[in-house]
Protein backbone atom coordinates (compact mmCIF):
# COMPACT_ATOMS: atom_id res chain seq x y z
CA UNK A 1 0.00 0.00 0.00
CA UNK A 2 3.15 2.30 0.85
CA UNK A 3 3.80 2.42 -3.07
CA UNK A 4 0.34 3.19 -3.72
CA UNK A 5 0.40 6.27 -1.54
CA UNK A 6 4.10 6.98 -2.69
CA UNK A 7 3.91 6.41 -6.42
CA UNK A 8 0.00 6.86 -7.08
CA UNK A 9 -1.86 8.85 -4.82
CA UNK A 10 -0.27 12.26 -6.51
CA UNK A 11 -0.31 11.72 -9.41
CA UNK A 12 -4.06 10.47 -9.52
CA UNK A 13 -5.37 13.31 -7.91
CA UNK A 14 -3.23 15.75 -9.91
CA UNK A 15 -4.98 14.47 -12.90
CA UNK A 16 -8.18 14.62 -11.28
CA UNK A 17 -8.02 18.14 -10.07
CA UNK A 18 -6.37 18.91 -13.70
CA UNK A 19 -9.23 17.45 -15.27
CA UNK A 20 -12.48 19.31 -13.46
CA UNK A 21 -10.23 22.56 -13.51
CA UNK A 22 -10.06 22.35 -16.86
CA UNK A 23 -13.97 20.64 -17.66
CA UNK A 24 -15.51 23.61 -16.05
CA UNK A 25 -14.95 26.25 -17.99
CA UNK A 26 -14.87 23.64 -20.72
CA UNK A 27 -18.92 23.42 -20.45
CA UNK A 28 -19.17 26.93 -21.13
CA UNK A 29 -16.63 27.32 -24.19
CA UNK A 30 -18.55 24.60 -25.89
CA UNK A 31 -22.00 26.31 -25.39
CA UNK A 32 -20.47 29.61 -26.54
CA UNK A 33 -18.96 27.92 -29.84
CA UNK A 34 -15.76 28.50 -28.14
CA UNK A 35 -13.89 25.34 -27.76
CA UNK A 36 -11.03 26.21 -30.16
CA UNK A 37 -10.19 28.91 -28.00
CA UNK A 38 -9.19 26.29 -24.91
CA UNK A 39 -6.72 24.99 -27.93
CA UNK A 40 -5.50 28.36 -29.03
CA UNK A 41 -5.18 29.28 -24.72
CA UNK A 42 -3.39 25.50 -24.61
CA UNK A 43 -1.13 26.22 -27.48
CA UNK A 44 -0.03 30.17 -26.34
CA UNK A 45 0.80 29.28 -22.89
CA UNK A 46 3.87 27.09 -23.34
CA UNK A 47 6.03 29.96 -25.38
CA UNK A 48 4.60 31.76 -22.20
CA UNK A 49 5.83 29.29 -19.71
CA UNK A 50 9.44 28.93 -21.08
CA UNK A 51 10.16 32.66 -21.45
CA UNK A 52 8.57 32.59 -17.70
CA UNK A 53 10.92 30.12 -16.92
CA UNK A 54 13.92 31.48 -18.51
CA UNK A 55 13.81 35.21 -16.83
CA UNK A 56 13.52 33.53 -13.36
CA UNK A 57 15.24 30.49 -13.34
CA UNK A 58 12.70 28.48 -11.61
CA UNK A 59 9.41 26.72 -12.68
CA UNK A 60 6.55 28.42 -9.70
CA UNK A 61 3.13 29.12 -10.04
CA UNK A 62 2.81 32.87 -10.46
CA UNK A 63 5.83 33.81 -13.05
CA UNK A 64 4.19 30.88 -15.19
CA UNK A 65 0.57 32.17 -14.40
CA UNK A 66 2.13 35.51 -15.72
CA UNK A 67 4.69 34.46 -18.64
CA UNK A 68 1.41 32.78 -20.18
CA UNK A 69 -0.80 35.93 -19.68
CA UNK A 70 1.60 37.85 -21.50
CA UNK A 71 2.40 35.26 -24.16
CA UNK A 72 -2.03 35.27 -24.55
CA UNK A 73 -1.45 39.14 -24.65
CA UNK A 74 0.73 38.83 -27.50
CA UNK A 75 -1.15 35.93 -29.22
CA UNK A 76 -4.46 38.48 -29.30
CA UNK A 77 -2.63 41.50 -30.42
CA UNK A 78 -1.10 39.24 -33.37
CA UNK A 79 -4.49 37.48 -34.17
CA UNK A 80 -5.57 41.06 -34.77
CA UNK A 81 -2.13 42.79 -36.70
CA UNK A 82 -2.94 39.84 -39.37
CA UNK A 83 -6.48 39.78 -39.39
CA UNK A 84 -6.44 43.78 -40.12
CA UNK A 85 -3.27 43.74 -42.35
CA UNK A 86 -3.50 40.75 -44.07
CA UNK A 87 -7.80 40.53 -44.59
CA UNK A 88 -7.46 36.77 -43.32
CA UNK A 89 -10.65 35.18 -41.50
CA UNK A 90 -9.95 34.93 -38.19
CA UNK A 91 -10.24 31.23 -37.78
CA UNK A 92 -7.09 31.15 -40.33
CA UNK A 93 -5.57 34.21 -38.34
CA UNK A 94 -6.15 32.09 -35.03
CA UNK A 95 -4.94 28.77 -36.18
CA UNK A 96 -1.44 31.19 -37.67
CA UNK A 97 -0.45 32.50 -34.38
CA UNK A 98 -1.52 29.71 -31.75
CA UNK A 99 0.52 26.79 -33.93
CA UNK A 100 3.64 29.71 -34.64
CA UNK A 101 3.69 30.87 -31.01
CA UNK A 102 4.08 27.12 -29.69
CA UNK A 103 6.60 25.96 -32.18
CA UNK A 104 8.62 28.80 -31.23
CA UNK A 105 8.33 27.41 -27.81
CA UNK A 106 8.91 24.42 -28.52
CA UNK A 107 12.18 25.84 -30.13
CA UNK A 108 12.87 28.02 -27.44
CA UNK A 109 12.55 25.23 -25.18
CA UNK A 110 14.87 22.86 -26.83
CA UNK A 111 18.04 25.18 -26.91
CA UNK A 112 17.16 26.28 -23.56
CA UNK A 113 19.02 24.34 -20.56
CA UNK A 114 16.05 22.87 -18.13
CA UNK A 115 17.93 19.67 -16.99
CA UNK A 116 17.52 20.67 -13.56
CA UNK A 117 13.58 20.85 -13.46
CA UNK A 118 10.96 19.43 -15.13
CA UNK A 119 11.07 21.45 -18.40
CA UNK A 120 11.47 19.70 -21.19
CA UNK A 121 9.90 19.22 -24.76
CA UNK A 122 8.26 15.78 -24.28
CA UNK A 123 6.85 17.05 -20.58
CA UNK A 124 5.70 20.24 -21.98
CA UNK A 125 3.95 17.74 -24.84
CA UNK A 126 2.83 15.41 -22.85
CA UNK A 127 2.83 15.81 -19.24
CA UNK A 128 5.01 14.41 -16.31
CA UNK A 129 2.30 12.86 -14.08
CA UNK A 130 4.07 9.53 -13.22
CA UNK A 131 7.08 11.73 -11.75
CA UNK A 132 4.91 13.85 -9.16
CA UNK A 133 5.63 11.09 -6.86
CA UNK A 134 5.11 11.49 -2.69
CA UNK A 135 8.85 10.04 -1.21
CA UNK A 136 8.01 10.62 2.40
CA UNK A 137 4.75 8.81 2.56
CA UNK A 138 5.78 6.22 4.86
CA UNK A 139 1.73 5.07 5.53
CA UNK A 140 -1.63 5.58 6.06
CA UNK A 141 -0.48 8.55 8.66
CA UNK A 142 1.40 10.17 6.48
CA UNK A 143 -1.84 11.73 5.53
CA UNK A 144 -2.11 13.71 8.76
CA UNK A 145 1.58 13.60 9.34
CA UNK A 146 2.79 17.68 8.68
CA UNK A 147 6.57 16.36 7.77
CA UNK A 148 5.15 13.81 5.26
CA UNK A 149 2.32 16.16 3.38
CA UNK A 150 5.41 19.35 3.48
CA UNK A 151 6.92 16.68 1.30
CA UNK A 152 3.94 16.40 -0.94
CA UNK A 153 5.38 17.70 -4.65
CA UNK A 154 4.43 21.48 -4.97
CA UNK A 155 2.24 20.65 -8.31
CA UNK A 156 -0.57 19.39 -5.88
CA UNK A 157 -1.53 21.68 -3.74
CA UNK A 158 -1.18 24.30 -7.28
CA UNK A 159 -3.68 23.04 -8.75
CA UNK A 160 -5.77 22.03 -5.95
CA UNK A 161 -6.10 25.48 -5.75
CA UNK A 162 -7.08 26.27 -8.70
CA UNK A 163 -9.65 23.90 -9.05
CA UNK A 164 -11.22 25.03 -6.15
CA UNK A 165 -10.98 28.99 -7.18
CA UNK A 166 -12.48 28.03 -10.70
CA UNK A 167 -15.20 25.85 -8.98
CA UNK A 168 -16.51 28.94 -6.34
CA UNK A 169 -15.78 30.98 -9.08
CA UNK A 170 -18.06 28.99 -11.23
CA UNK A 171 -20.58 28.97 -8.46
CA UNK A 172 -20.95 32.74 -7.47
CA UNK A 173 -21.20 33.66 -11.15
CA UNK A 174 -23.47 31.06 -12.30
CA UNK A 175 -26.43 33.24 -13.03
CA UNK A 176 -24.26 35.70 -15.03
CA UNK A 177 -22.57 33.25 -16.32
CA UNK A 178 -25.28 30.76 -17.53
CA UNK A 179 -27.78 33.91 -18.51
CA UNK A 180 -24.37 35.85 -20.95
CA UNK A 181 -24.26 32.40 -22.43
CA UNK A 182 -27.60 31.64 -23.41
CA UNK A 183 -28.40 35.01 -24.65
CA UNK A 184 -26.05 37.60 -24.62
CA UNK A 185 -27.86 40.65 -25.73
CA UNK A 186 -30.98 40.11 -22.80
CA UNK A 187 -27.96 39.70 -20.44
CA UNK A 188 -26.49 42.77 -21.34
CA UNK A 189 -29.60 44.32 -20.79
CA UNK A 190 -30.38 43.14 -17.18
CA UNK A 191 -26.79 44.60 -16.00
CA UNK A 192 -24.95 41.35 -16.37
CA UNK A 193 -21.04 42.51 -17.48
CA UNK A 194 -21.38 40.40 -20.85
CA UNK A 195 -17.74 41.42 -21.96
CA UNK A 196 -15.89 40.82 -18.41
CA UNK A 197 -18.00 37.26 -18.34
CA UNK A 198 -16.72 36.60 -21.49
CA UNK A 199 -12.96 37.55 -20.69
CA UNK A 200 -13.43 36.04 -17.00
CA UNK A 201 -14.10 32.73 -18.52
CA UNK A 202 -11.01 32.82 -21.10
CA UNK A 203 -9.20 33.57 -18.01
CA UNK A 204 -10.08 30.81 -15.62
CA UNK A 205 -9.48 28.47 -18.77
CA UNK A 206 -5.94 30.22 -19.22
CA UNK A 207 -5.05 29.71 -15.59
CA UNK A 208 -6.18 26.00 -15.56
CA UNK A 209 -4.33 25.46 -18.95
CA UNK A 210 -0.99 26.05 -17.15
CA UNK A 211 -1.77 24.56 -13.81
CA UNK A 212 -2.94 21.62 -15.90
CA UNK A 213 0.57 21.72 -17.73
CA UNK A 214 2.17 19.63 -15.37
CA UNK A 215 -0.37 16.98 -15.24
CA UNK A 216 -1.33 16.19 -18.89
CA UNK A 217 1.29 18.58 -20.91
CA UNK A 218 -0.17 21.11 -23.02
CA UNK A 219 -1.39 19.47 -26.05
CA UNK A 220 -3.37 17.19 -24.31
CA UNK A 221 -4.97 19.58 -22.26
CA UNK A 222 -7.54 20.49 -24.88
CA UNK A 223 -8.96 16.98 -24.48
CA UNK A 224 -9.49 18.17 -20.96
CA UNK A 225 -11.63 21.33 -21.61
CA UNK A 226 -13.23 19.40 -24.17
CA UNK A 227 -14.78 15.39 -24.27
CA UNK A 228 -15.71 15.59 -20.25
CA UNK A 229 -18.15 18.76 -20.94
CA UNK A 230 -19.24 17.16 -24.26
CA UNK A 231 -19.91 13.85 -23.32
CA UNK A 232 -21.64 15.55 -20.30
CA UNK A 233 -23.96 17.22 -23.00
CA UNK A 234 -25.53 13.99 -24.35
CA UNK A 235 -26.28 12.65 -20.96
CA UNK A 236 -28.74 15.44 -20.01
CA UNK A 237 -30.90 18.72 -20.85
CA UNK A 238 -30.30 20.90 -17.90
CA UNK A 239 -26.75 22.61 -17.06
CA UNK A 240 -26.46 22.29 -13.68
CA UNK A 241 -26.71 18.12 -14.17
CA UNK A 242 -24.34 18.70 -17.19
CA UNK A 243 -21.71 20.49 -15.11
CA UNK A 244 -22.46 17.66 -12.39
CA UNK A 245 -21.99 14.85 -15.20
CA UNK A 246 -18.80 16.98 -16.68
CA UNK A 247 -16.95 16.17 -13.11
CA UNK A 248 -17.88 12.55 -12.77
CA UNK A 249 -16.46 12.30 -16.57
CA UNK A 250 -13.14 14.62 -16.19
CA UNK A 251 -12.61 11.82 -12.55
CA UNK A 252 -13.30 8.64 -13.87
CA UNK A 253 -10.96 10.26 -17.39
CA UNK A 254 -8.48 10.54 -14.64
CA UNK A 255 -8.36 8.06 -12.57
CA UNK A 256 -8.84 4.81 -15.22
CA UNK A 257 -6.35 6.48 -17.79
CA UNK A 258 -3.61 6.51 -15.07
CA UNK A 259 -4.85 3.21 -14.04
CA UNK A 260 -4.64 1.68 -17.52
CA UNK A 261 -1.42 3.64 -18.23
CA UNK A 262 0.32 2.06 -15.34
CA UNK A 263 -0.85 -1.54 -15.65
CA UNK A 264 -2.84 -2.08 -18.79
CA UNK A 265 0.56 -2.71 -20.42
CA UNK A 266 1.24 -5.22 -17.80
CA UNK A 267 -1.88 -7.05 -18.59
CA UNK A 268 -0.79 -7.75 -22.08
CA UNK A 269 2.52 -8.86 -21.51
CA UNK A 270 4.15 -5.94 -22.36
CA UNK A 271 7.13 -4.79 -20.05
CA UNK A 272 6.42 -0.46 -19.92
CA UNK A 273 3.99 1.84 -18.67
CA UNK A 274 2.54 4.43 -21.27
CA UNK A 275 2.27 7.89 -21.06
CA UNK A 276 -0.61 8.39 -18.55
CA UNK A 277 -1.62 11.83 -20.06
CA UNK A 278 -2.02 9.79 -22.68
CA UNK A 279 -3.98 7.53 -21.91
CA UNK A 280 -6.03 9.60 -20.01
CA UNK A 281 -7.04 11.96 -22.70
CA UNK A 282 -7.91 8.48 -24.48
CA UNK A 283 -10.31 7.22 -22.11
CA UNK A 284 -12.08 10.70 -21.96
CA UNK A 285 -12.27 10.18 -26.13
CA UNK A 286 -13.82 6.96 -25.61
CA UNK A 287 -16.43 8.29 -22.70
CA UNK A 288 -17.30 10.74 -25.24
CA UNK A 289 -17.67 8.35 -27.75
CA UNK A 290 -19.64 6.04 -25.59
CA UNK A 291 -22.11 8.72 -24.64
CA UNK A 292 -22.71 9.70 -28.40
CA UNK A 293 -23.64 6.06 -29.22
CA UNK A 294 -25.47 5.53 -26.00
CA UNK A 295 -26.18 8.53 -23.84
CA UNK A 296 -29.94 9.82 -23.34
CA UNK A 297 -30.04 13.13 -25.30
CA UNK A 298 -27.66 12.82 -28.03
CA UNK A 299 -29.51 13.91 -30.79
CA UNK A 300 -29.20 17.59 -31.38
CA UNK A 301 -33.05 17.98 -30.43
CA UNK A 302 -32.75 21.90 -31.61
CA UNK A 303 -31.73 20.66 -35.35
CA UNK A 304 -35.43 20.53 -36.23
CA UNK A 305 -36.84 24.04 -35.08
CA UNK A 306 -38.81 25.92 -37.57
CA UNK A 307 -37.35 28.83 -39.77
CA UNK A 308 -35.70 31.45 -38.12
CA UNK B 1 -15.28 50.08 -50.83
CA UNK B 2 -17.11 53.46 -51.54
CA UNK B 3 -16.31 56.34 -48.72
CA UNK B 4 -19.49 56.78 -46.48
CA UNK B 5 -21.08 59.23 -47.21
CA UNK B 6 -22.74 61.45 -44.33
CA UNK B 7 -23.76 64.31 -45.90
CA UNK B 8 -26.91 65.71 -43.63
CA UNK B 9 -29.99 65.50 -45.88
CA UNK B 10 -32.38 68.14 -44.82
CA UNK B 11 -35.66 66.42 -43.74
CA UNK B 12 -38.78 68.14 -44.13
CA UNK B 13 -40.35 67.56 -40.50
CA UNK B 14 -37.29 65.78 -38.72
CA UNK B 15 -36.36 68.50 -35.78
CA UNK B 16 -34.26 67.13 -32.54
CA UNK B 17 -36.62 66.59 -29.64
CA UNK B 18 -36.37 69.61 -26.90
CA UNK B 19 -35.31 68.22 -23.18
CA UNK B 20 -39.60 68.40 -22.73
CA UNK B 21 -39.87 66.15 -25.51
CA UNK B 22 -37.78 63.61 -23.89
CA UNK B 23 -38.80 63.59 -20.53
CA UNK B 24 -42.17 63.02 -21.29
CA UNK B 25 -40.76 60.19 -23.65
CA UNK B 26 -40.83 56.66 -22.94
CA UNK B 27 -38.13 56.24 -24.92
CA UNK B 28 -36.05 59.59 -26.14
CA UNK B 29 -32.96 58.84 -28.89
CA UNK B 30 -30.79 61.93 -29.97
CA UNK B 31 -28.56 61.66 -32.57
CA UNK B 32 -28.06 57.69 -32.26
CA UNK B 33 -25.18 56.47 -34.35
CA UNK B 34 -23.78 53.19 -34.96
CA UNK B 35 -21.64 51.48 -37.01
CA UNK B 36 -20.42 48.15 -37.43
CA UNK B 37 -17.59 49.32 -40.00
CA UNK B 38 -16.63 52.15 -42.60
CA UNK B 39 -20.80 52.76 -43.18
CA UNK B 40 -22.76 53.81 -40.35
CA UNK B 41 -25.80 51.67 -40.03
CA UNK B 42 -27.71 53.56 -37.92
CA UNK B 43 -26.64 57.66 -38.39
CA UNK B 44 -27.93 60.48 -36.45
CA UNK B 45 -31.28 58.87 -35.42
CA UNK B 46 -33.30 60.95 -33.19
CA UNK B 47 -36.84 60.09 -31.96
CA UNK B 48 -39.12 60.59 -28.67
CA UNK B 49 -41.55 57.79 -28.30
CA UNK B 50 -44.87 58.30 -26.65
CA UNK B 51 -45.75 56.93 -23.03
CA UNK B 52 -48.80 54.09 -23.13
CA UNK B 53 -48.23 53.41 -26.78
CA UNK B 54 -48.16 50.61 -29.20
CA UNK B 55 -44.68 51.58 -31.40
CA UNK B 56 -43.45 49.89 -34.59
CA UNK B 57 -40.16 50.82 -36.06
CA UNK B 58 -40.60 50.35 -39.37
CA UNK B 59 -37.59 49.88 -42.08
CA UNK B 60 -36.41 47.52 -45.10
CA UNK B 61 -33.80 44.77 -44.15
CA UNK B 62 -30.55 46.42 -43.08
CA UNK B 63 -31.85 49.68 -42.28
CA UNK B 64 -31.02 49.46 -38.50
CA UNK B 65 -33.96 48.86 -37.08
CA UNK B 66 -32.75 46.01 -34.79
CA UNK B 67 -29.02 47.68 -34.14
CA UNK B 68 -31.19 50.97 -33.25
CA UNK B 69 -33.38 48.91 -30.38
CA UNK B 70 -29.86 47.38 -29.74
CA UNK B 71 -28.21 50.42 -28.84
CA UNK B 72 -30.95 52.16 -26.95
CA UNK B 73 -30.08 49.20 -24.48
CA UNK B 74 -26.19 49.48 -24.72
CA UNK B 75 -26.09 46.28 -26.20
CA UNK B 76 -23.87 47.35 -28.90
CA UNK B 77 -21.81 50.36 -28.76
CA UNK B 78 -23.01 53.55 -30.14
CA UNK B 79 -20.54 56.19 -32.00
CA UNK B 80 -22.65 59.44 -30.48
CA UNK B 81 -25.59 59.99 -28.96
CA UNK B 82 -27.89 59.77 -25.96
CA UNK B 83 -30.80 57.60 -24.85
CA UNK B 84 -33.10 58.18 -22.16
CA UNK B 85 -35.84 55.66 -20.41
CA UNK B 86 -38.81 57.72 -18.61
CA UNK B 87 -35.69 61.18 -18.44
CA UNK B 88 -33.51 58.65 -16.94
CA UNK B 89 -29.89 56.98 -17.99
CA UNK B 90 -29.91 53.48 -18.89
CA UNK B 91 -28.49 52.64 -15.84
CA UNK B 92 -30.77 53.93 -13.53
CA UNK B 93 -34.07 52.16 -15.71
CA UNK B 94 -32.57 48.90 -16.37
CA UNK B 95 -35.31 47.93 -13.70
CA UNK B 96 -38.05 49.29 -16.29
CA UNK B 97 -37.36 48.12 -19.17
CA UNK B 98 -37.86 44.56 -20.97
CA UNK B 99 -36.17 43.42 -24.00
CA UNK B 100 -37.10 40.85 -26.54
CA UNK B 101 -34.27 39.72 -28.76
CA UNK B 102 -34.40 37.98 -32.00
CA UNK B 103 -35.60 34.52 -31.69
CA UNK B 104 -33.24 33.27 -34.12
CA UNK B 105 -30.19 35.27 -31.89
CA UNK B 106 -30.03 32.59 -29.41
CA UNK B 107 -29.19 28.83 -29.44
CA UNK B 108 -32.17 26.79 -28.72
CA UNK B 109 -30.08 23.64 -28.27
CA UNK B 110 -29.11 24.95 -24.98
CA UNK B 111 -29.29 22.88 -21.95
CA UNK B 112 -32.10 24.67 -20.47
CA UNK B 113 -36.26 24.29 -19.89
CA UNK B 114 -39.01 26.60 -20.52
CA UNK B 115 -39.79 27.41 -16.94
CA UNK B 116 -35.10 28.43 -16.22
CA UNK B 117 -35.83 30.82 -19.30
CA UNK B 118 -38.54 32.78 -17.78
CA UNK B 119 -36.87 32.32 -14.39
CA UNK B 120 -34.10 34.50 -16.18
CA UNK B 121 -36.36 37.42 -16.47
CA UNK B 122 -35.98 37.96 -12.31
CA UNK B 123 -32.15 38.08 -12.53
CA UNK B 124 -32.37 41.68 -11.18
CA UNK B 125 -34.46 40.65 -8.34
CA UNK B 126 -32.00 37.56 -7.66
CA UNK B 127 -29.08 39.09 -8.36
CA UNK B 128 -26.09 36.29 -8.06
CA UNK B 129 -27.13 34.42 -4.66
CA UNK B 130 -30.29 34.98 -3.56
CA UNK B 131 -32.46 31.88 -3.63
CA UNK B 132 -34.79 31.02 -6.08
CA UNK B 133 -38.23 30.84 -4.18
CA UNK B 134 -41.48 29.10 -4.59
CA UNK B 135 -43.05 32.22 -5.13
CA UNK B 136 -40.62 33.17 -8.25
CA UNK B 137 -41.71 29.69 -9.50
CA UNK B 138 -45.25 30.28 -9.43
CA UNK B 139 -44.87 33.83 -11.01
CA UNK B 140 -42.73 32.33 -13.78
CA UNK B 141 -45.74 29.73 -14.36
CA UNK B 142 -48.27 32.71 -14.31
CA UNK B 143 -46.75 34.31 -17.22
CA UNK B 144 -45.96 31.28 -19.60
CA UNK B 145 -50.37 30.96 -18.80
CA UNK B 146 -50.41 34.30 -20.49
CA UNK B 147 -48.38 33.47 -23.32
CA UNK B 148 -50.22 30.16 -23.80
CA UNK B 149 -47.43 27.72 -22.83
CA UNK B 150 -48.09 26.63 -19.14
CA UNK B 151 -48.04 23.38 -20.62
CA UNK B 152 -44.75 23.38 -21.30
CA UNK B 153 -42.90 24.93 -18.76
CA UNK B 154 -40.99 21.40 -18.23
CA UNK B 155 -40.20 21.23 -21.43
CA UNK B 156 -36.54 21.18 -22.85
CA UNK B 157 -36.31 24.24 -24.95
CA UNK B 158 -35.22 22.92 -28.03
CA UNK B 159 -38.69 21.09 -28.24
CA UNK B 160 -40.58 24.11 -29.10
CA UNK B 161 -41.63 25.36 -32.45
CA UNK B 162 -40.46 28.68 -33.15
CA UNK B 163 -44.00 30.39 -32.83
CA UNK B 164 -43.79 28.63 -29.09
CA UNK B 165 -40.17 30.10 -28.95
CA UNK B 166 -41.25 33.78 -29.21
CA UNK B 167 -44.11 33.03 -27.02
CA UNK B 168 -41.23 32.05 -24.41
CA UNK B 169 -39.20 34.67 -24.50
CA UNK B 170 -42.59 37.05 -24.43
CA UNK B 171 -43.09 35.37 -21.05
CA UNK B 172 -39.62 36.18 -19.56
CA UNK B 173 -39.86 39.93 -20.74
CA UNK B 174 -43.17 39.82 -18.58
CA UNK B 175 -41.27 38.15 -15.62
CA UNK B 176 -39.54 41.15 -15.76
CA UNK B 177 -42.48 43.51 -15.31
CA UNK B 178 -40.95 46.48 -16.57
CA UNK B 179 -43.07 49.95 -18.02
CA UNK B 180 -40.86 49.74 -21.77
CA UNK B 181 -41.38 47.07 -23.55
CA UNK B 182 -38.29 46.66 -26.88
CA UNK B 183 -39.14 43.53 -28.98
CA UNK B 184 -37.17 42.77 -32.35
CA UNK B 185 -39.14 41.34 -34.63
CA UNK B 186 -41.88 39.21 -32.20
CA UNK B 187 -43.92 38.23 -35.11
CA UNK B 188 -41.20 36.80 -37.32
CA UNK B 189 -41.44 33.58 -38.91
CA UNK B 190 -44.40 32.18 -36.42
CA UNK B 191 -47.82 31.18 -37.22
CA UNK B 192 -50.96 33.42 -36.93
CA UNK B 193 -52.50 31.63 -33.86
CA UNK B 194 -49.10 32.54 -31.83
CA UNK B 195 -48.95 36.58 -33.85
CA UNK B 196 -52.61 36.27 -32.79
CA UNK B 197 -51.55 35.53 -29.22
CA UNK B 198 -48.57 37.46 -29.08
CA UNK B 199 -51.04 40.73 -30.25
CA UNK B 200 -53.17 40.01 -27.77
CA UNK B 201 -50.50 40.39 -24.50
CA UNK B 202 -48.98 42.91 -25.77
CA UNK B 203 -52.88 44.71 -25.96
CA UNK B 204 -52.87 44.40 -22.51
CA UNK B 205 -49.93 45.41 -21.75
CA UNK B 206 -51.03 49.10 -23.45
CA UNK B 207 -54.49 49.09 -21.48
CA UNK B 208 -52.22 48.31 -18.32
CA UNK B 209 -50.13 51.58 -19.52
CA UNK B 210 -47.16 50.09 -20.38
CA UNK B 211 -45.13 51.10 -23.47
CA UNK B 212 -44.39 48.85 -26.13
CA UNK B 213 -42.01 49.20 -29.24
CA UNK B 214 -41.78 46.80 -31.73
CA UNK B 215 -38.99 46.27 -33.95
CA UNK B 216 -42.23 45.45 -37.33
CA UNK B 217 -41.35 44.06 -40.83
CA UNK B 218 -45.20 43.46 -41.94
CA UNK B 219 -46.44 46.55 -43.16
CA UNK B 220 -49.45 44.80 -43.68
CA UNK B 221 -50.54 45.12 -40.21
CA UNK B 222 -48.89 48.37 -38.96
CA UNK B 223 -52.54 50.14 -38.71
CA UNK B 224 -54.00 47.67 -37.11
CA UNK B 225 -51.80 46.99 -34.19
CA UNK B 226 -49.48 50.38 -33.82
CA UNK B 227 -50.99 53.77 -32.72
CA UNK B 228 -47.13 55.43 -33.41
CA UNK B 229 -44.74 54.79 -36.13
CA UNK B 230 -40.71 55.06 -36.47
CA UNK B 231 -39.42 54.98 -40.19
CA UNK B 232 -36.11 54.76 -40.31
CA UNK B 233 -33.37 54.25 -43.26
CA UNK B 234 -30.21 54.30 -41.11
CA UNK B 235 -31.60 57.92 -41.02
CA UNK B 236 -35.04 58.62 -39.68
CA UNK B 237 -37.23 58.98 -42.06
CA UNK B 238 -40.43 59.82 -40.60
CA UNK B 239 -42.13 59.65 -37.20
CA UNK B 240 -45.60 60.56 -35.50
CA UNK B 241 -48.93 58.58 -35.10
CA UNK B 242 -49.86 55.76 -37.46
CA UNK B 243 -53.02 57.78 -38.24
CA UNK B 244 -50.62 60.87 -40.06
CA UNK B 245 -47.46 59.30 -40.73
CA UNK B 246 -48.10 55.86 -42.07
CA UNK B 247 -48.48 57.48 -46.00
CA UNK B 248 -47.40 56.45 -49.08
CA UNK B 249 -44.63 59.26 -49.40
CA UNK B 250 -43.16 58.15 -45.92
CA UNK B 251 -43.17 54.45 -47.24
CA UNK B 252 -41.56 55.37 -50.67
CA UNK B 253 -38.89 57.65 -48.79
CA UNK B 254 -37.84 54.92 -46.24
CA UNK B 255 -37.66 51.77 -48.93
CA UNK B 256 -36.06 54.16 -51.18
CA UNK B 257 -39.19 53.74 -53.60
CA UNK B 258 -38.61 49.84 -54.01
CA UNK B 259 -42.49 49.30 -52.82
CA UNK B 260 -44.76 48.47 -56.02
CA UNK B 261 -47.94 51.02 -56.11
CA UNK B 262 -50.27 47.56 -56.33
CA UNK B 263 -48.30 46.87 -52.55
CA UNK B 264 -48.95 50.11 -51.30
CA UNK B 265 -52.34 50.05 -52.66
CA UNK B 266 -53.28 47.37 -50.23
CA UNK B 267 -52.05 49.17 -46.83
CA UNK B 268 -54.29 50.64 -44.31
CA UNK B 269 -52.52 54.13 -45.10
CA UNK B 270 -52.98 57.16 -43.83
CA UNK B 271 -53.54 60.12 -45.85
Amino acid sequence: MDGFLQLSLTPILIGILSAIACALPGNFLILRRQALIGDAISHVVLPGIVVAFLATGVIAALPMLVGAAGAALVAVILIETIKRVGRIEPGAAMGVVFTSMFAAGVLLLEQTDTSAVHLDVEHALMGNLESLIWFDATGWGSLVDPVALAGLPPELPRIAVVAAVIAVLAFVFWRPLKLSTFDEGFAATVGVPTRTIGLALVAASAVAAVAAFDAVGSIIVIAMFICPPAAARLMTNRLEAQVGWSVVFATLSAIVGYVLAGYGPLWFGAQNAVSAAGMIAAVSGVILAIACLAAPHRRRIGAAQGQG
Amino acid sequence: MAPPKLELAAEDGARAPSPEDIANASLALSEITVSYGEKPAVFSVDAALPRESMVAIIGPNGAGKSTLLKAALGIVPRLSGSVRIFGQELERARDRVAYVPQRASVDWDFPTRVIDVVLMGFYRELGLLRFLRKGHRERARACLERVGMADFAERQIGQLSGGQQQRVFLARALAQDAELYLLDEPFAGVDAATEKAIIDVLHTLKTARKTVVCVHHDLATVADYFDHVLLINVRKVAEGPTSTTFTAKNLQATYGGRLASTHIDQLKLSS
